[in-house]
């Protein structure tokens, strides 16, 4: 018990090593500023898989999760240029605010299951596009652009993170804000997932009738969860537009929900870290392809169909035994 | 001896198709009261009815007093009245001793985000949950099995496990769904003593049962229905010599009603 408790902690901070100094230097050493930018993006959409792990771990199938990292960008993008909100504020609020929302979605469509649900999710995305389409306020295909980036956050007069815009190398920046945020949602994650609390989701994953019979609030539960999941989505799209400086109706698409739900699907759904690596593996492979041209989808889709039949629970599954949870 | 749950003039439509017609009895406190009848009679129905995972149509269901008809199953649970289900519906990923500890949830005086936190109280909830699953673990004879993942048990295992679960919920009431289906004569009498240790515990039990052999060795109190109506209800002797029960359930084959 307390060699796995040493062996976490060693685990936990050579990752953090890895990520929060051996790549920086070794991406500044090297001058490839742009895997900033790339690794960021993996960091981001890695958070929001992690919230579509979180429907999968109450077992529901989220392909859904586009429209809240979209309805993040847009809330934040709103309240940054339109009602002059600074950044750090702007970020949790689009995530309150896509939490909100997705209770009073979730409430209804929550009392679906399998496939039923996994087909109203895919349609949320394209809702709130055509939302974004439609709306005054978030202008239409033209969408919002020249978005200031995230301006200095200071109390009580000492700086504590500076202005983006006076920074030389805004890339690198954004990096450790994508990857130290990142760290924040999964540990919170992993603290979910190790209460209490966690245990109780997976007694909604396993049987809803009988948890229910045990006096498990079911409805509520599986609204918590959901709005969990939907609150990643929304600080992921809240970041990205910071990022971009942009957002537009096609930023988030339902290209883009089908990839969360096969990060996940890659990682592994049994362990809650299975989003990150899914995320970081497929982006990249995704990449890597490019060279291919014409192909690259071809070869991208096939790897995919034989990952999926060779670790059917994901990549994860061939961690060390050590590393499985007991 | 107090009346603990009263079933009165429960009805279940489902379009043309009537469930449960009408159906009225009382279940005392401390009883063990079995709800028998053919395939297809509404015995489910009418025990989803009493654990208010479906609403009845007309008529009302009462726990000491209070309609219990109409509200949420994990409401009802909480005031005391908990269903069990059948082998197959258990959580079949967890292990023995997590499954019970989860079904402590109705105990905890820690609200969600006080485990979240892992607070004091909420650490002192666990140990409490943990010492008082192994005890239910022990007294249903799984003691041996705690850690073995559910879905791994042999089917007596998991019909215990299934009243482990039930029990964790400190049941005032506790329905159990064809219990002794699919056991041979060892395991029906193992199950027929656990009941009784169960029932010695203080809780009340309701079994919807096809075993007549077992039920008339058990219950206090039998009612039978047919076709969604209430045909008998009595001791077990009384329902052996009922006419009515012999011609419309039992048929001619006294044997299989233990005479």
């Amino acid at each position: 018990m307390l060699m796995s408790r040493h062996i976490n902690l060693i685990a936990v901070a050579v990752f953090l090593g890895v990520v929060l100094v051996v790549v920086p230097v070794a991406i500044s050493a090297t001058h490839r500023t742009d895997l900033f930018y790339t690794l960021s993006s993996v960091a981001l959409l890695a958070i929001a898989s992690g919230g579509v792990w979180l429907t999968f771990f109450i077992g529901r199938i989220n392909i859904g999760q586009g429209a809240y990292a979209l309805m993040g960008g847009y809330v934040s993008a709103i309240l940054i240029v339109t009602y002059g909100v600074s950044f750090w504020l702007s970020m949790p609020l689009a995530g309150l605010f896509c939490a909100g929302a997705s209770i009073l979605i979730g409430m209804p469509i929550l009392r679906l299951r399998g496939v039923y649900f996994a087909m109203v999710t895919l349609v949320l995305t394209e809702v709130v596009r055509l939302l974004t389409l439609a709306l005054p306020i978030t202008n239409g295909a033209k969408g919002m652009v020249s978005i200031p980036p995230p301006g200095e956050l200071s109390i009580f007069g000492l700086t504590l993170i500076p202005s983006f815009a006076t920074l030389s190398e805004r890339n690198e920046a954004f990096y450790f804000l994508s990857v130290i945020a990142m760290c924040l949602c999964f540990a919170a994650l992993y603290r979910l997932v190790q209460s209490r609390v966690g245990r109780l989701f997976v007694a909604l994953q396993q049987n809803e009738d009988l948890a229910s019979s045990m006096g498990l609030n079911v409805p509520a539960l599986r609204v918590l969860a959901y709005s969990i999941s939907s609150f990643l989505g929304g600080v992921c799209g809240a970041v990205f537009v910071a990022i971009t400086q942009s957002i537009y109706p096609s930023s988030f698409t339902i290209a883009d929900s089908v990839n969360f739900m096969l990060y996940c699907f890659l990682g592994g759904l049994a362990f809650v870290f299975g989003p990150m690596l899914g995320t970081l593996v497929l982006y990249f492979g995704w990449d890597l392809l490019f060279a291919t041209g014409e192909y690259q989808l071809l070869i991208y889709s096939g790897i995919l169909i034989l990952l999926m039949l060779a670790l059917p629970n994901g990549l994860l599954s061939l961690r060390p035994s050590s590393w499985r949870r007991s | 001896m107090a009346r603990i749950l009263e079933v009165s003039g429960v009805t279940k439509q489902y379009g043309g198709l009537v469930a449960v017609n009408d159906v009225s009895f009382d279940v005392e406190e401390g009883e063990i009261l079995s709800v028998i009848g053919p395939n297809g009679a509404g015995k489910s129905t009418l025990f989803k009815l009493i654990a208010s995972f479906v609403k009845p149509t007309r008529g009302e269901v009462r726990f000491r007093g209070e309609r219990i008809s109409g509200l949420a199953p994990h409401v009802v649970a909480r005031k005391g009245v908990v269903r069990t289900f059948q082998e197959t519906t258990i959580f079949k990923g967890l292990t023995a001793r997590d499954s019970v500890i989860v079904a402590h949830h109705l105990r905890s005086r820690v609200g969600l985000v006080g485990f979240y936190l892992g607070t004091a109280a909420a650490r002192r909830d666990e140990e409490e949950f943990g010492r008082s699953a192994d005890e239910i673990l022990e007294f249903l004879g799984l003691g041996e099995v705690r850690n073995e993942i559910a879905s791994t048990l042999p089917q007596g295992s998991l019909r215990a496990l299934g009243i482990a679960i039930g029990l964790a919920a400190n049941p005032k009431v506790l329905l159990l769904d064809e219990p002794f289906a699919g056991m041979n004569h060892d395991e029906t009498h193992h199950a027929v003593e656990l009941a009784r240790a169960v029932r010695d515990r203080g809780v009340t039990l309701l079994l919807v049962e096809h075993d007549m052999g077992a039920v008339m060795k058990i219950s206090d109190r039998i009612v039978v229905i047919n076709f969604g109506v209430k045909i008998a209800e009595g001791t077990p002797a009384q329902i052996q010599s009922n006419d009515k029960v012999i011609e419309a359930y039992l048929g001619v084959e006294d044997e299989s009603i233990g005479l």
